[in-house]
């Protein structure tokens, strides 16, 4: 089976990315993926802890699925870091689709930090099976 | 705030001025130097911590957790943070990639003394468990009058 679902590059995506926003960027987290298909479509579940509805952008840019968010941090003005595992507050992801996905019909859900995105098959390319009749 | 940490300026430099808070502040508790309990980077949850005079704040993040199945606990003056993420497996899909973590993790974060076990509180929101401990009046800093 050919791949459906190719990631972009990091480096790729983020040349992009910077030169569309022209901003220098703050180095972006991969966030963590699982990619599944079944007979209906492609489903992408990727976390992003301290992402809200509003600071998430998911898009499709021609074949590019785009995966961006921003993590917002309530800390006191005086705060001062001891330890972080964390460095950016940026989220980004990128994965090329294939032709047979309908991209107009994606679907993004965001609960406690994990976007979940659907990518249903065009319906016409989705596998059927083929009845045989008898004689 | 974390962008501080970011490799803005110079990433060495900041990794080091890093370490050298950690090791004021906290001791060998929470730095990757020679901490008994440290974990290795990229283990599940990721955390980071923050202080202020009056407090400190410990950011867990462990995204689509139960917050049921999530234990805070502080015992001799160790923050311990334990759950279970449980990841649905679909029996019928192909699976291409999976990176995210799944099943039980824990994390112990060293205190310092002065925190007060007793005024502690924890919420959960978009992914992210925060833990605020408070300073113990008597520890904190005070300005001295000069008279």
């Amino acid at each position: 089976m050919s791949t459906h679902f190719n990631e972009v590059t990091q480096r790729q995506s983020d040349g992009a990315l910077a030169q569309a926003r022209g901003r220098t960027a703050e180095s972006a987290m991969r966030a963590p993926a699982d990619v599944y298909e079944d007979q209906e479509g492609l489903t992408l579940v990727a976390d992003m802890p301290g992402v809200s509805r509003e600071r998430l952008d998911v898009r499709v840019d021609g074949d590019k699925l785009l995966l961006e968010g921003s993590v917002q941090f309530e800390l006191p003005e005086q705060a001062e870091a001891l330890y972080a595992d964390v460095r950016s507050t940026l989220y980004r992801r990128s994965f090329a689709l294939s032709r047979e996905l309908d991209t107009a019909q994606i679907q993004a859900t965001l609960k406690d930090g994990v976007l979940t995105v659907r990518i249903p098959k065009r319906a016409e390319l989705r596998p059927r099976k083929i009845e045989v009749k008898g004689p | 705030m974390f962008g501080r940490l970011s490799p803005q300026n110079s990433l060495v430099e900041d990794f080091w001025r890093l370490h050298q808070e950690l090791d004021e502040v906290l001791g060998d508790g929470l730095s990757s130097l020679g901490a008994i309990r440290s974990s290795p980077r990229g283990t599940f949850p990721a955390i980071n911590v923050t202080q202020t005079p009056a407090e400190m704040q410990v950011f867990v993040f462990a995204p689509g957790v139960d917050p049921k199945k999530l234990d805070v606990s502080i015992q001799q003056g160790l923050l311990t943070i334990s759950g279970e993420r449980q990841i649905p497996v679909e029996e019928q899909a192909t699976y291409y990639r999976q990176e995210r973590f799944g099943g039980e993790f824990r994390r112990a974060i060293s205190l310092a003394d002065e925190v007060d076990p007793e005024r502690v509180d924890a919420t959960y929101r978009d992914g992210i468990l925060r833990v605020r401990l408070q300073r113990r009046e008597a520890s904190r800093p005070r300005q001295i009058e000069i008279r």
